[in-house]
């Protein structure tokens, strides 16, 4: 196809209604400052809902008590979520004791380390957005396009064995991190009372007035560890390192976990490989193949609006040969990796510069202080002696890196005064679970996932034990909805949730983040999970091939059929 | 143009009798004449006049839609049939389940539902609200409406269009006629919601010609007239806590019956409840003084006989004391030192504080007393008020009331309002109360719809607020109104929340400010609103603005008097005394009106 040829921006039928949003919020201003002046409702308007997510923040309510308070003639619970834009998921002690301080002055007491490597506090009224936005910026923290139709947070390997390349690989995250940010200077007036643009008088030179059609993911992965998924990125660089140095990347289009139940145009997809760039070609890579996104995007239907939908419809030499044609050079071959995992290491490791990272088990990302289990204090205690960096995994964990020989006694005795786990007393199951947030504040959610999937486990790890299997890493992963926020559709173990307490269970996902799952059982309750389980479990301790994951096993034994491609993710 | 045989129905000798007669006729006459003849069209005459009489019969009969959606489908597809039913020239009304007014609904005559079912077989959210009536006591018989369900689900869930299958049969249980049969959709629903409302054309089309006489209803007997003499015993229909998880308050909103009471009120009237002592301090009474709850005690003088647990429940004071009362009692224990109480006013003040009857039993036996001979030193149990918070324009056999609950612990006990206690925990929706109505035409809004209403009021002080703005959407007053709340935390003692929500919305009320103590470091109450809104409200009450006032006094009423004095002094440049005439004038002029307890 040649540029003659383009196919319009929209695919099929009128723009969606969120086209005009965008395209009528003066870059994301909107009426948002007048909206959170409105002291008769703790919400803000739909419309300008969808403009807040740009700025990093969701609103949400608190589900469980939605339908009591309406019969008691008060509106939703409204609060909300602001997600932190944090590269890498690098962030520095005082960083993580400023989040500590906020979810407990205005959030809900907790913070979420999500899926995407950043935190997430929940439970912020309105009348404390400015307030707690503000403190974040005081400690070079910002939420900008956390959400929203732009680059979202990109995501970095946090487990380098050698220490410089990390720092490398980090650095260039961090560059496109940034490259990709929104122009407009709306945050900056809204939350933080930035003097206003005249106007007319700013530009988005790489999104242009109406942005992206849909959200857009990046992640940096650094073989063989696939923490970061890298399949599951609309964009994904797989780091080649060559000598012990960083020669480049290779390139991935086309990956993402989101489905729409019961629409078989949606799928989630894995990327594909189409090509190596050098490492300092990285940023320029990124933003033209966003800019492809942005002018061949379907704007009609945002549920097919992802990368992966474009780059099934054009094809993926298509997508090459106009990522090419727009750098004005061309791709080399892509160079050979391997992936081994996508879980985290815990606990101690020393690297290559001498110094010592520690991974904590955090379960589902969630930071709090329980009666047992003083979690929330115990990293609130590291942050203030740690002269590393935290770094937030991709599986939701945290990891204190860079320790010193010396700050490492300290540390370990902080470690042992709080219990703080790094997962070793759970079985290998719960060390490579996820769930997202869903119930009660998710307004998408369909069914528990992170107040439910730990239970869950309890019954999972008494049959694993009962069959030996304790210590067998197998990747369970639960959703409260479609969109796939703790990646399901990459769990050996995948649910999706239907209906409360209702489920779809997915098998057979590669142990690397490398092969999608596939659907076992529709709507399903926790009995019947629990049932077709203990037989799988039972079977694969009995007739599993030497060194055969458990996502394998299933495909192997016939339960499902591997999946090569995402548009086959539904067909039988 | 004049008739002839071609272009009318009529013969030679009719069109020239036609022709002769109507150029004389004036528009009166023709508008009369037409009518008239309209009016008798069922002898049966000319083809055409069927037609015509067929069309106006199709146009007397109105269609409402009602969606419940979760996800936007039957809302979509609400509003995309609701354009297939007026091409077809029907009157048709399309609403999201959420904002029906539930009592239209024995008043509609053809209606449709399009809803969803959620999760495990649940209605979406907005259309709970609606399931929920229809499946309440006071849905009400249906007798008349046509109707059809269209229910969209998936069928992958056990509970497949659930709601649809609901809604369908409780219409039906409600005397409904279903003139179409329910279609169940699965998630490919486009096809078959079709062929549904192509069958549902079809039918109001054909069904047009059945006109539906409506009965006029039918004149009420002259019932009993209940006063606070001979109070009505209402159902009670509803009963919520307005105040969310966490609230350090509890307010409830009450829901009466009043059918058939024939019982009037006005907004800023009160609502006068006789309450139940609660049984629990009546059986410790008995049980401390050994008496035998099935005794017969006399009641008044008209020697009406009660069993003693009965009177002391429903009709005597049990939970105040009062100084004749101790006095009354005094001489029947051999206790000296309830001597020593009464001796004097500080000890007794000191005592009554916080105690009630079982208390003073308790504490000074042994008494020589029998049932009877206190029974006769009891005051009989009055009547509560409570400002109504409804309007009868807009709940025809309602009224409704904003009640909070007095709870806290004296003396080792935790103790309860009598009436608010009774309210909270012993007034299940289908028991009773008695009920009377306290006439207030202190507290009235102007009779001009078009003045401007200002109303200030903190907790329950907002029920007759509520009150005002239901009779003025009722009427579809014109004026400006302008309310001011205040509570302690905005996120669970925003009364009402909802309701004031919408009326801004719909410009009912045309503002609200709002004042939660609690919810900042520094207090904030509705005076400080009146305050920085000092500028505005002069010069509403320049333009003939009505204030009104209600809730506590000592706390609020005096307060936002003073601020008023001030505004008035800061924005027109009085003295203080030319501000306080100025008030005063108002209140002269029954523009400030306060209904403060």
């Amino acid at each position: 196809m040649t540029k003659s040829e383009q196919p319009s921006h929209q695919t099929q039928g009128p723009p969606d209604v969120m086209e005009k949003i965008k395209e009528d919020s003066r870059l994301l201003r909107g009426s948002l400052v007048e909206s959170f002046q409105d002291s008769i409702t703790a919400s803000i308007p739909d419309d300008q809902t969808k403009l807040l997510k740009f700025h990093g923040s969701y609103m949400q309510d608190d589900r469980d008590i939605r339908n009591e308070r309406k019969k008691q003639k008060l509106e939703p619970a409204y609060q909300f979520m602001v997600r932190v834009r944090l590269p890498g998921g690098v962030a520095t002690p005082e960083q993580w004791q400023t989040m500590d301080e906020l979810s407990d002055q205005y959030g809900n007491g907790t913070l979420k380390l999500t899926t995407r490597q950043t935190f997430q506090m929940h439970g912020i009224l309105k009348w404390n957005m400015k307030k707690s936005i503000q403190r974040m910026d005081q400690a070079l923290l910002d939420s900008i396009a956390a959400c929203g139709d732009v680059n979202r947070n990109v995501m970095c390997n946090v487990y380098p064995d050698q220490s410089d390349v990390h720092r490398e690989v980090y650095e260039w995250s961090k560059k496109v991190s940034e490259h990709l940010l929104p122009r407009t200077r709306a945050y900056h007036e809204i939350w933080l009372d930035e003097e206003k643009v005249a106007d007319g008088r700013e530009e988005e030179p790489i999104y242009g007035p109406v942005y992206l059609p849909r959200k857009f993911k990046i992640g940096v992965a650094v073989p063989p560890s696939n923490d970061v998924d890298v399949f599951s990125q609309d964009l994904g660089f797989i780091a080649v390192i060559e000598d012990d140095q960083l020669a480049g990347f290779n390139i991935a289009v086309g990956g993402g976990m989101g489905m729409t139940h019961g629409d078989e145009n949606t799928y989630p997809q894995l990327s594909r490989v189409i090509g190596f760039c050098p490492a300092d070609k990285i940023v320029e890579t990124a933003e033209k193949v966003v800019t492809i996104q942005r002018d061949y995007g379907n704007r009609s239907n945002r549920k097919n609006a992802r990368f992966k939908y474009t780059v099934d419809r054009l094809g993926v030499d298509w997508i090459r040969e106009e990522l090419e044609s727009r750098l004005g050079w061309e791709l080399e071959e892509a160079r050979d990796y391997n992936f081994d995992h996508n879980g985290d290491r815990y606990g101690w490791t020393k690297a290559a510069d001498g110094t010592w990272h520690h991974t904590f088990f955090i379960q589902n990302g969630r930071i709090k202080d329980e009666k047992a289990y003083q979690l929330k204090s115990g990293l609130r205690k590291i942050a203030g002696i740690h002269e590393g960096d935290f770094r937030l995994t991709p599986n939701q964990n945290v990891m204190i890196a860079g320790v010193t020989d010396a700050k490492k006694e300290e540390i370990s005795a902080v470690i042992d005064e709080y219990g703080l786990t790094d997962g070793r007393q759970n079985s290998a199951l719960r060390r490579n679970s996820m769930a997202c947030v869903a119930l009660p504040t998710c307004g998408l959610a369909m069914a528990e996932s992170e107040r439910y999937l730990p239970s869950l486990i309890d019954k999972l790890e008494d049959i694993l034990d009962e069959y030996g299997l304790s210590e067998e890493e197998i990747i369970i992963r639960m959703s409260g909805c479609p969109n796939g926020c703790s990646r399901p559709a990459l769990g050996e173990i995948g649910f999706i949730g239907k209906a409360p307490g209702k489920y779809n269970m997915y098998l057979g996902a590669g142990f690397a983040g490398d092969r999608l799952n596939k659907i076992y059982k529709e709507n399903i309750g926790e009995e019947e999970i629990l049932q077709e389980l203990r037989q799988m479990f039972k079977e694969f301790a009995l007739n599993r091939s030497e060194g055969e994951k458990f996502g394998d096993f299933v495909i192997r034994t016939g339960y499902v059929k591997a999946v090569s491609s995402g548009t086959e993710f539904h067909s039988s | 143009m004049s008739l002839q045989v071609i272009n009318s129905p009529f013969n030679k000798e009719q069109t020239e009798l036609l022709n002769q007669l109507l150029p004389t006729l004036n528009e009166q006459q023709k508008i009369w004449l037409s009518g008239y003849l309209a009016a008798g069209t069922d002898s049966g005459s000319g083809a055409a006049q069927e037609i015509e009489a067929e069309e106006t019969a199709v146009k007397t009969r109105h269609v409402t839609l009602l969606y419940g959606s979760h996800t936007g489908n039957c809302q979509a597809l609400a509003e995309d049939f609701s354009g297939r039913l007026k091409e077809n020239g029907l009157q048709v009304s399309v609403e999201d389940m959420d904002r029906y007014k539930p009592k239209s609904l024995k008043k509609e005559e053809d209606l449709l539902i399009i809803t969803s079912t959620h999760g495990d077989g649940d209605p979406p959210d907005n259309a709970l609200s609606f399931y929920e009536f229809l499946y309440s006591r006071r849905a009400p018989k249906l007798d008349g409406v046509r109707y059809s369900v269209l229910a969209l689900g998936d069928s992958s869930y056990e509970y497949f269009c659930q709601t649809g299958k609901d809604f369908d049969k409780r219409l039906e249980e409600l005397g409904a006629e279903r003139f179409v049969e329910r279609v169940d959709c699965d998630l490919d629903y486009e096809e078959e919601a079709e062929d549904w409302i192509n069958k549902v054309v079809h039918s109001l089309g054909t069904a047009a010609e059945e006109k539906k006489g409506k009965t006029a209803p039918s004149p009420q007997a002259a019932g009993p007239v209940y006063t606070k003499k001979n109070p009505f015993s209402a159902e009670v229909l509803e009963n919520i806590n307005l105040n969310g998880r966490g609230s350090n308050k509890e307010t409830r909103h009450l829901e009466l019956d009043l059918e058939d009471s024939s019982l009037e009120y006005e907004p800023g009237d009160s609502l006068g409840i006789y309450p139940i002592n609660e049984e629990k301090l009546v059986d410790q009474l008995i049980t401390l003084m050994q008496w035998d709850p099935e005794l017969s005690v006399t009641l008044n003088k008209d020697g009406e006989v009660r069993a003693l647990r009965e009177a002391l429940l429903s009709h005597f004071e049990i939970t105040v004391l009062t100084k004749p009362l101790i006095e009354k009692l005094e001489p029947f224990t051999s206790n000296e030192k309830l001597q020593e109480i009464l001796a004097s006013k500080e000890t007794l003040q000191t005592y009554i504080e916080g105690r009630d009857l079982l208390d003073l039993l308790a504490d000074f036996g042994p008494w020589e007393l029998g049932a009877e001979e206190l029974i006769q030193q009891l005051r009989k149990i009055p009547p509560r008020l409570y400002s109504i918070a409804s309007s009868r324009k807009a709940n025809p056999d309602e009224v409704h009331l904003t009640i909070g609950t007095v709870r806290y612990e004296s003396h080792g006990r935790p103790r309860l309002g009598v009436c608010s206690g009774q309210c909270a925990e012993r007034m299940e929706p289908g028991g009773n109360v008695s009920v009377f109505v306290q006439k207030n035409s202190n507290f009235k809004l102007p009779e001009d719809g078009s003045a401007p209403v200002i109303m200030v009021g903190a907790g329950t002080g907002i029920a007759p607020y509520r009150a005002f703005l239901e009779e003025r959407e009722e009427l579809g007053a014109e004026g400006n109104t302008w309310l001011f709340f205040g509570e302690q935390h905005f996120t669970t003692d925003f009364l009402y929340q909802t309701e004031w929500q919408r009326w801004l919305k719909d410009g009912v009320l045309s503002r609200m400010d709002v004042a939660f103590s609690r919810d900042n470091e520094e207090k904030v109450y509705v005076q400080h609103r009146m305050t920085e809104r000092s500028r505005e409200l002069f010069e509403w009450l320049e333009a003939g603005a009505y204030l009104y006032v209600c809730g506590d006094e000592k706390h609020m009423a005096k307060d936002v008097h003073q601020a008023l004095v001030s505004i008035v002094q800061r924005e027109s440049g009085r003295s203080l005394e030319e501000a306080e005439a100025y008030v005063a004038d108002l209140r002269q002029q029954k523009r400030y009106q306060r209904d403060v307890y």
